[in-house]
C-alpha cells in the first residue's frame, strides 16, 4: 500500500516512540486483524532484551501465576498495551503511559500499613517523584538508596570507562582478524580501486583514523564481509560486520530506528524536537556524525549532535560546566575519560556481555533513548560514575536544572534516601529495645 | 480433604486438553490423580530447595563465611537467597506454560506479594502451620479456571533461615526458630 494511502489509515498519530516507523504497520500489527497476543509478541520483540535487561520488576512471569487473576482482572499486566495504548495521543501521558497516573492504587492501595511512611501520599506520585518505577528499579531500590547515603556529589575521581575494542577485537569470533590482522597500515597498503585512490582527502582521512592504526584496510568497509564487489558508499550493515551492538543500538535508538524498518534514513525535518534549520534535510547514517574514512569519536560525541539538535537542553550545553570538563579533556588538560560530552550521558559507554560467548567489553550504547524516559535510567550507568546518587536524582527530578543543561543546583531534594535512613533507624532501635527485653 | 481419581475414559479429553493444562491432562491420562502428580512435583521442589539451602547458603555463608548471600546477589557478587532461587524457577517454570504453577508464600512474608491472597492460601498456610505433618488440598476458582490447589509447609532447614528473616528490616516475625514452619508452596494444576 501507498504511504499516503497507509497515512491516511492511522487511526491516531503514535508517540514518540514510534511515529518514526508508525507507517509500517506490519511492525506491530503482524497480519491483519492482529490477536492480542501477536500484538504482545511484537512488543517483545523489540522491547524484550531491553526489559530483561532492566531486570524488570513486572515481568510477565510473576502475573502467570493464577493466584494474580483477581490482579489482572483490574490492570492486565500481561499485555504492554494495557499500560501503553497506541495511536491515543489525547490520552497519552509521560512514558507513552495511557493510564491515569495513579495506576499503582489498583494493586498497592495498602501500601501505608507496609510502609507508614507512605501514607497521605498520592498514588499519582509514585513515578513521577523521582522514587519508582514501574518496570526498572536498578538504581531506586531501598537497599541500593542505603549503600548510597552520604556520598558526596561530585566524586573525587570522576572519569568513565575507556573503550577496549582494539585490545577485544582478535578474540571476537565475527571480527575478521584473518583477513585484517590488528597493524598500522601505510598508504601503499590501501586497497582502494584505482578510481577510490584518487580521492586524496579520503586517502589522508583514513590514514589517520583508528582504522588504519588497526589494520582495517578499504576493503573492510567498502567490501564488507568479503563480498565480490567494491562499495562507493557502504551503508550501516557494512559497519555492523565488525560493530554489530553499536549498529542494533544504532537502529534501534530514534537514529537509526527507520532504517530498522525500510524507510528512507531519519531527517531533523521529521523530528518532534527542535532541531536547527540548515540542518533539516541531513539524513542520519553511522557517517553522518563519525565521517566517513576520519571515523572521528570526538566529533560525533558533541559537535556533530549540536549541528542538528537545537532545543534549550542543547543550546546551554557550551555554558555548562560539562562542556568546560570535555573542552580540558580535548586540550589534554584532564585525562580521558573525564570529560562530559553529549555522548557521556546519552550514548554512554557501558558493559556489553556477549549473549553467545560471554565475551565482556566496554562500548557505546548508540540508542541515545536507552538511559532515557524515565531519565533515572541513567543514573548507574551515567550519572554515578561522577555523582553522588542524591544529588542525581535530585538533579535528573528537576526540569528547570535539565533545560539550563545542569547549570545551577537542584532545586528540591528528593526524600526517598532519607525515608530509607530512617526506616533503617526505626528497625536498629527495635531491634536494640527487642535486645534489652531479651537479656 | 478432597482428590479425585480421574476414570481412564476421561483420557481422550484429557489428550486433547490446551497447552496450559498438558501435563495436567497428562497425568489424568496415566490415572494419576492432582494428588499424586502434587505431590510428587513438591517432592523435587522441597529436596531442591533444601540442598540448596543446606549445601550452598548456609555452608557457605554461615559455616565457611566465604560469600553473602543476598537479595541483591548480582550488585552485591552474592549466592541468590534460597526463596529467590526458588522463584526464578517457579517464573521459569510460568514461561513454559508446564501446566502447573507454584508459589512460595507466608503469613509472615518479607515481601507483602507473598502474603496470602486467597481464602484458599490462607486456609492452607494456616492449616500447615497447625500441622506440618499435613499437606493442605482443596480445589478453588480463580480468573474462569478451576484448579487443584496443595500447600505445603515450608520448614527452616537451616540456621540461615532464621537469622535472615529474624533480622530482616521487613520481616513482620522476629522469634523464628529451626524447624519452624516459616510459611508454605502453593502449587496449583488447573482442572479439566
Amino acid at each position: 500500500m501507498f504511504a499516503s494511502a497507509r497515512a491516511w489509515m492511522l487511526p491516531g498519530p503514535t508517540t514518540h516512540g514510534h511515529y518514526q516507523i508508525e507507517l509500517a504497520c506490519e511492525s506491530c500489527h503482524t497480519s491483519a486483524f492482529t490477536s492480542a497476543e501477536a500484538l504482545q509478541q511484537a512488543c517483545v520483540g523489540c522491547h524484550g532484551a531491553e526489559l530483561k535487561e532492566a531486570d524488570d520488576k513486572h515481568p510477565l512471569a510473576k502475573f502467570a501465576d493464577p493466584r494474580n487473576a483477581p490482579l489482572l482482572e483490574k490492570v492486565d499486566a500481561t499485555m504492554c498495551v494495557t499500560c501503553h495504548s497506541e495511536h491515543r495521543p489525547r490520552m497519552t501521558n509521560a512514558m507513552g503511559v495511557t493510564l491515569p497516573d495513579d495506576f499503582c492504587v489498583h494493586c498497592h492501595a495498602g501500601i501505608a500499613e507496609e510502609r507508614p511512611s507512605h501514607a497521605g501520599m498520592g498514588f499519582d506520585t509514585c513515578a513521577s517523584a523521582g522514587c519508582h518505577n514501574f518496570h526498572d528499579n536498578r538504581a531506586l531500590y531501598e537497599d541500593f538508596l542505603l549503600r548510597h547515603l552520604d556520598a558526596a556529589d561530585t566524586r573525587e575521581r570522576a572519569q568513565v570507562a575507556a573503550r577496549d575494542f582494539v585490545e577485544i577485537a582478535a578474540m571476537l569470533p565475527e571480527y575478521p582478524s584473518d583477513r585484517y590482522p590488528i597493524a598500522a597500515l601505510t598508504e601503499a597498503q590501501a586497497d582502494a580501486p584505482d578510481h577510490a585512490r584518487a580521492n586524496a582527502t579520503a586517502m589522508n582521512d583514513w590514514l589517520a583514523s583508528s582504522h588504519a592504526a588497526a589494520g582495517v584496510n578499504c576493503s573492510g568497509c567498502h567490501q564488507a564481509g568479503a563480498a565480490d564487489t567494491w562499495v562507493d558508499r557502504p551503508d550501516h550493515a557494512a559497519c555492523a560486520t565488525c560493530h554489530a551492538p553499536e549498529a542494533k543500538g544504532f537502529t534501534a535508538g530514534k537514529h537509526g530506528m527507520r532504517l530498522a524498518h525500510g524507510f528512507s534514513p531519519m531527517t531533523p525535518a521529521q523530528a518532534r524536537l527542535p532541531m536547527v534549520p540548515q540542518a533539516m534535510d541531513t539524513p542520519l547514517t553511522c557517517s553522518t556524525c563519525h565521517g566517513a574514512h576520519a571515523f572521528e569519536t570526538q566529533t560525533a560525541a558533541a559537535d556533530a549532535c549540536l549541528g542538528c539538535h537545537a532545543d534549550r537542553h542543547s543550546l546551554a550545553y557550551r555554558s555548562s560546566k560539562h562542556f568546560e570538563l570535555w573542552q580540558k579533556e580535548l586540550s589534554g588538560e584532564l585525562p580521558a575519560g573525564s570529560g562530559v560530552s553529549c555522548a557521556t550521558c546519552h550514548m554512554p559507554r557501558i558493559e556489553h556481555r556477549d549473549p553467545e560467548f560471554d565475551i565482556k567489553r566496554v562500548l557505546v550504547q548508540h540508542n541515545q533513548n536507552d538511559t532515557l524516559r524515565p531519565n533515572e535510567k541513567m543514573l548507574r550507568p551515567v550519572c554515578l560514575a561522577c555523582h553522588g546518587l542524591q544529588f542525581s536524582i535530585d538533579a535528573l527530578a528537576d526540569a528547570t536544572l535539565i533545560e539550563r543543561n545542569f547549570n545551577g543546583t537542584p532545586s528540591a531534594q528528593i526524600r526517598s534516601l532519607e525515608m530509607a535512613r530512617e526506616r533503617l533507624r526505626e528497625h536498629e532501635a527495635q531491634r536494640n529495645r527487642s535486645a534489652q527485653t531479651s537479656n | 480433604m478432597k482428590t479425585r481419581r480421574s476414570p481412564l475414559k476421561k483420557a481422550a479429553v484429557a489428550l486433547a486438553a490446551t497447552a496450559t493444562t498438558l501435563a495436567a491432562g497428562a497425568a489424568i491420562a496415566e490415572g494419576v490423580s492432582y494428588k499424586r502428580m502434587a505431590d510428587a512435583l513438591h517432592a523435587v521442589m522441597e529436596s531442591d530447595r533444601t540442598v540448596y539451602t543446606r549445601v550452598v547458603v548456609n555452608r557457605l555463608t554461615n559455616e565457611e563465611k566465604v560469600i553473602k548471600a543476598s537479595e541483591h546477589w548480582k550488585d552485591e557478587k552474592a549466592l541468590p537467597l534460597p526463596a529467590q532461587m526458588f522463584r526464578f524457577g517457579a517464573e521459569m517454570v510460568a514461561e513454559k506454560n508446564a501446566g502447573f504453577t507454584y508459589s512460595l508464600l507466608s503469613l509472615w512474608p518479607v515481601n507483602k506479594q507473598n502474603a496470602p491472597r486467597t481464602p484458599a492460601e490462607k486456609e492452607g498456610l494456616e492449616a500447615v502451620v497447625k500441622n506440618p505433618k499435613q499437606p493442605f488440598y482443596t480445589e478453588e476458582t480463580l480468573g474462569k479456571t478451576k484448579y487443584f490447589t496443595a500447600v505445603y509447609p515450608d520448614r527452616a532447614v537451616a540456621p540461615a533461615c532464621v537469622t535472615c528473616h529474624n533480622e530482616h528490616r521487613d520481616s513482620p516475625r522476629t522469634d523464628f526458630k529451626i524447624g519452624d514452619v516459616m510459611g508454605g508452596v502453593v502449587l496449583r494444576i488447573p482442572m479439566e
